[in-house]
């Protein structure tokens, strides 16, 4: 299957100001998206994962955030969506490009019937009537699902459960039929049960929309059903690429191996002892001079502390950033261990 | 693994707790509910949010009243205490709460808040005080130059090892875990699991540990409880609740768990459920699951199937298995 890249994120940085001094949250991400396909950006709370996909749809704060505008690029079928100013990320935002938020209990107005809700976005965007957003506002609530979609649309959102509210959040997200919908931890305030009905949703959909999703998730078991790339993020960085299949068996960099190792199985044993990462994330404000894994990694060579790790390709679509892939490494190969436990 | 001589520290019976919201109605949060637990053991309990699994972990401890039932802590009963025996129970039983950053008073240094059951029971004074301070933290992983910081200036992982020496500094021998790891990433869960599984090791700890993440509870639990709607609905140990789930709620529950592996997952058959969650104020007078159960009976919307042993040390609340067992 051959398909266009729609999105294209070339080194983007991204900080914050705030009292304690500049927080460097995003530095120098590169990653591209194709139409129709699902890419993952998974990594720790605090890696920023959230402030990429939020940098990608114009929400950041103005005051705090520093972007480069000028070296950075988001390419959006040749749009640079850096380079636009607000009043032009509005004919972007929530029409070509829409995201559903983490918390379904927040995100929705209190204050606003949920009908009036979907309807906003159609009648800004689509120029339509009142009442034709709002027969489109119905036909999006039957489309995810929701019963009694007739009476449910004149309810407010606190008559709605948690799982309810999700689905109502995707029916705006996806009402003026937008090319990429950007899932922000969509299923972390759910029930395990009431989450692969969201996930199961969101995967329909796209399958009848052909719309490109980004997943930004810390939950490995989601990531496995429906995403068709994964990103690993670290510190402000992807550490590493590649496909599903690639991320999960055949994982490169030794913070990603850590990531599936330390999620425990249902084939544990209470006997083994449940792999764990030393050590906390960096502080971003003064991030390492090496590689950002380096103090947690078991690894960890000489060259790790000094310098950055390098790009290395493994096939098409996999690569990873450390030092153990360079060909001068001590080890020119993947520690033994690596290979040795296999990850389920 | 199977322990022969099991010797009970809680027994829980018929518990009840309704909260009261307006005259004359309630939330049946925890609406008759039994089981053992025993000495050293880790007993999980699961359940999706609002099914009533913290309240039934408070109400053992007796942060909450009773409505109705009992809770027998080593021969005594819970909820009929006088001050002198409350003090000494809460000696004896301790919790670790879900929020690092709410649990935490503000205003306290870590040294006060671990140390604050040491002086309550008037443990330690002085010196031993903080010796036993810094054993605690030293215990925890953190070091003894934390001792005179306060919550703000540390990390949610960090936090929730405050949180553990506080509970273990008056030396309980029962913890409730309610939700210890759920606010926190996967790197930093394995560590305060391993954390609390070494604890319970040395010391001869009972657990009762409440989470909604089934696999983390799989790991860590001897036997496991299924919660629904303020019922047990299955107990047994964890591992035959995870290869012979008998509840069909448990059974889609169980479907649910999102597998992290690619390719099992293309291949997992999910057992949908269809349909919301009854309310706990008007719940329906049968089994509460029946709304949503594909294998429903005209029993089950009559009367609430109680928990009946099925296999050994195999309980289950639902007509299907309590008929099989009777022919």
């Amino acid at each position: 299957m051959k398909r266009d890249k729609i999105l294209d994120v070339k080194n983007l940085n991204v900080s914050f100001k705030t009292y304690a001094g500049v927080v460097q949250a995003v530095r120098g991400v590169d990653f591209y998206l194709k139409e129709g396909e699902t890419l993952a950006i998974v990594g720790e709370s605090g890696c920023g994962k959230t402030v990429t996909v939020k940098t990608i749809m114009g929400l950041l704060p103005e005051e705090q955030a520093i972007v480069n505008r000028d070296e950075g690029k988001i390419d959006f079928k040749g749009e640079d969506l850096l380079k636009y100013d607000d009043t032009k990320m509005t004919t972007i935002r929530g029409r070509r490009i829409s995201m559903i938020f983490q918390d379904p209990m927040t995100s929705l107005n209190p204050t606003m019937k949920i009908g009036d809700q979907i309807a906003e976005n159609i009648i800004i965007h689509e120029r339509k009537s009142k009442d034709e957003a709002r027969k489109d506002a119905l036909n999006m609530l039957k489309l995810v699902n929701i019963p009694n979609a007739e009476e449910r649309i004149n309810q407010y959102p606190f008559e709605f459960s948690g799982g309810m509210r999700q689905r109502v959040m995707i029916a705006m997200a996806l009402a003026c039929s937008p090319e990429i919908l950007i899932a922000d931890e969509p299923t972390t305030a759910l029930d395990v049960t009431i989450q692969a009905q969201i996930m199961e949703l969101i995967g329909e959909l796209q399958e009848k929309t052909n719309t490109s999703v980004i997943l930004v998730t810390h939950d490995l078991g989601v990531v496995a059903s429906v995403a068709h790339r994964i990103h690993v993020m670290y510190a402000g960085q992807i550490i590493e690429k590649g496909t599903v299949d690639e991320i999960f068996y055949s994982p490169k960099h030794p913070y990603t191996f850590a990531l599936l190792r330390s999620v425990p199985k249902l084939s544990d044993d209470k006997q083994n002892r449940l792999y764990s990462i030393a050590g906390t994330p960096p502080d971003l404000i003064n991030p390492p001079k090496g590689c950002p894994f380096a103090a947690r990694c078991e690894f960890a060579m000489k060259v790790c502390r000094i310098k950055q790790p390098e790009v290395t390709s493994f096939g098409k679509t996999h690569e990873s950033y450390c030092w153990l892939h360079h060909p001068k490494a001590d080890k020119n190969e993947v520690p033994e261990i690596l290979l040795r436990e296999r990850v389920i | 693994m199977e322990k022969t001589n099991r010797e009970t520290l809680i027994e829980v019976k018929n518990l009840k707790k309704y909260f009261k919201i307006k005259r004359n109605v309630f939330v049946q949060a925890v609406d008759d509910v039994t089981f053992d637990i025993y000495k050293g053991e880790t007993l999980g309990l699961v359940g999706e949010s609002g099914c009533g699994k913290t309240t039934c972990g408070k109400t053992i401890l007796g942060l909450y009243d009773a409505t109705d039932g009992k809770v027998i802590f080593n021969g005594i009963d819970v909820h009929s205490l006088t001050p002198e025996e409350k003090k000494d129970f809460t000696k004896k039983a301790q919790i670790i709460f879900q929020d690092p950053y709410s649990s935490l008073n503000p205003r306290m240094t870590v040294g006060d808040i671990i140390g604050e059951g040491i002086d309550i029971h008037g443990l330690y004074k002085n010196k031993e005080r903080e010796e036993k301070i810094f054993e605690l933290l030293y215990t925890v992983g953190l070091n003894r130059e934390h001792i005179n910081r306060f919550p703000h200036e540390f990390s949610g992982g960090q936090r929730q090892r405050i949180g553990i020496a506080r509970a273990l500094a008056i030396e309980p021998n029962f913890i409730v875990c309610d939700e210890p790891v759920s606010a926190l990433d996967v790197s930093i869960q394995a560590q305060i699991v391993n954390l609390l599984m070494d604890l319970q090791r040395e010391k001869g700890l009972t657990y009762l540990f409440i989470a909604h993440d089934l696999s983390m509870i799989k790991y860590i639990s001897d036997r496991v409880g299924v919660m629904y709607v303020g019922n047990l609905v299955e107990l047994t140990t964890s591992k035959e609740l995870y290869k012979n789930p008998l509840h069909p709620y448990t059974q889609a529950l169980l479907s649910a768990i999102p597998i992290p592996d690619p390719k099992m997952e293309r291949e997992k058959k999910r057992i949908p459920i269809k349909g919301e969650i009854p309310s706990t104020i008007n719940p329906p007078i049968g089994c509460r699951f029946a709304s949503r159960c594909k294998y429903v009976m005209d029993i089950c919307k009559e009367a609430m199937p109680k928990l009946v042993e099925v296999d050994k040390g195999h309980f289950v609340a639902c007509y299907l298995h309590h008929k099989e067992k009777a022919n």
